[in-house]
């Protein structure tokens, strides 16, 4: 695992966005080894459009991003990813413990057979965020949020040093939510650099930094900073209860 | 043969091209790709002398008219789809789940996508003397349908699905021998009987399950509702 000081994410007037259109620009950011961001806004504001080029799927229009010192999806074992909307699909029979085991395929590429360790793996991931009991069902016969559960669980059996998290609570109930709030801060006191898209602001609580977006940075700092009513007021209209 | 592989080859780049750039789903695209692909092999057969005759064989294809050579032939095909389909098994299971998640799992989904693409294409120039163009849809859809309906992993869907098509050849034969049938269109529907057979089963035991599961249930709340019901 990297030390705790390493930059694990580095951007400069990093612009964002599909077919040559921007949808963020001039995002600079620098994470170390451990830390939180999290990334908030309404739907449509670039959340996504940010975690899909940290996780190297678009490229970016213009500027430079940089993680844990290479380029952007070059390195598959040590940056995970969990889509918005990860499809399940109804028609293949995949049982959880099968979508799980899908995580450790960046490590095990083509050819290389499972071993004890990569096994262990996927049950204490399954452990964590509480679908193991359902990890011989097929995946198509459970909740949304026990999907959204299985999908988390994939995520950390990549046992990467950066997570790419696009609203992970989606779909989870309270408690599924404060279960994902202590695997973060589990996986963040293991040095592992988590990025996260919400739209909850309960999410930011305990964030290093948080970027509030609305096709644009509107305020990026630590929650106290980025989080003020003005702040608030102009990318959603409203402001916190105080 | 090679006219099939060339169509197979435009329509494989087709498929690719509408579903990436114009974001239509795959099955949109093959459908479209499909059906084009095949008025336009209908157009060309149409300035045959033996139009009849050709487009038969070449819509249900003619299996009673199968070489050794054909046989040797698709021997070959499930070979070379049986080697690829377990050496990509995993960006292919990936790709079920998640275009973004084969990518960062280090497999390019672009790669992986057009090889599968490829595979159905050999499994279909290989299959098409024997059900036809028209007909290898129904055999490539129907006996996995039915595997889906039973399995919970994706070899046993494999293995149920390779046995029900051999099942629904044998009976397919026996029907078209028996009854003077189109033998082609006799297999395909023999495949999709076994199907709706499979699909009534399984929705019956699903039907049997959920009601006994009722009941417990209603005799669980209602032991809760009264507990000494019993003693009176």
């Amino acid at each position: 695992m990297s030390a705790k000081t390493q930059i694990s994410l580095a951007t400069d007037k990093l612009a964002v966005g599909y077919s040559r259109h921007p949808v963020v620009e001039d995002v600079n950011l620098r994470l170390n080894a451990g830390e939180l961001l999290v990334l908030i806004g309404a739907n449509g504001s670039g959340k996504s459009t940010i975690l899909k080029t940290m996780a190297g799927l678009i490229q970016p229009i213009s500027g430079d991003i940089e993680m844990l010192g290479a380029s952007v999806g070059s390195m598959p074992k040590r940056v995970a990813y969990l889509p918005q909307h990860p499809i399940s699909t109804h028609t293949l029979p995949l049982r959880v413990r099968d979508v799980v085991a899908m995580g450790r395929f960046a490590h095990l590429g083509l050819f290389k057979n499972p071993s004890t360790i990569d096994k262990k793996i996927v049950e204490t991931s399954m452990r964590s965020t509480g679908i193991d009991a359902q990890a011989d069902n097929p995946i198509r016969d459970l909740s949304g949020g026990q999907q959204q559960r299985t999908h988390l669980a994939q995520a950390l059996a990549r046992q990467a040093e950066v997570l790419l998290l696009d609203e992970p609570t989606a779909g989870l109930d309270i408690n599924g939510r404060k279960l994902v709030a202590d695997l973060i801060a589990e996986e963040r006191s293991r040095g592992v650099t988590v990025v996260l898209a919400t739209h909850e602001l309960k999410d930011a609580d305990t964030a290093d930094t948080v970027m509030l977006l609305a096709q644009r940075v509107v305020s990026i700092g630590p929650p106290e900073v980025a989080l003020r009513d003005e702040y608030l007021r102009e990318c959603f209209g409203f402001t916190q209860p105080h | 043969m090679i006219g099939a592989a060339i169509g197979s080859l435009v329509m494989m780049g087709g498929v690719s091209v509408v579903s990436r750039r114009l974001r239509l789903s795959g099955d949109t695209a093959i459908g479209l790709l499909f059906v084009g692909m095949l008025a336009l092999g209908v157009m060309i057969t149409s300035r045959s002398r033996t139009f009849v005759g050709d487009l038969s064989r070449i819509l249900f294809g003619e299996i009673l008219g199968v070489s050794i050579g054909d046989i040797a032939l698709q021997l070959g095909a499930l070979a070379i789809v049986t080697v690829i389909a377990f050496l990509a098994r995993r960006p292919f299971l990936l790709l079920c789940v998640d275009e973004g998640l084969t990518n960062t799992s280090g497999f390019s989904s672009r790669l992986f996508h057009n090889l599968l693409l490829m595979i159905v294409a050999i499994t279909v120039i290989a299959s098409f003397q024997t059900v036809g163009t028209l007909l290898v849809l129904g055999m490539l859809v129907a006996p996995a349908a039915t595997g889906a309906l039973f399995a919970r992993r994706i070899s046993t869907m494999i293995l149920i699905a390779s046995v029900v098509g051999a099942i629904s050849t044998y009976i397919g034969l026996l029907i078209s021998y028996h009854f003077d049938l189109a033998a082609g269109a006799s297999i395909v529907l023999s495949a999709v009987l076994v199907f709706a057979i499979c699909a009534s089963f399984s929705e019956m035991r699903k039907a049997v399950r959920e009601n006994d599961a009722n009941e417990h249930e209603h005799a669980h709340e209602h032991q809760h509702s009264h507990p000494g019901s019993h003693f009176r």
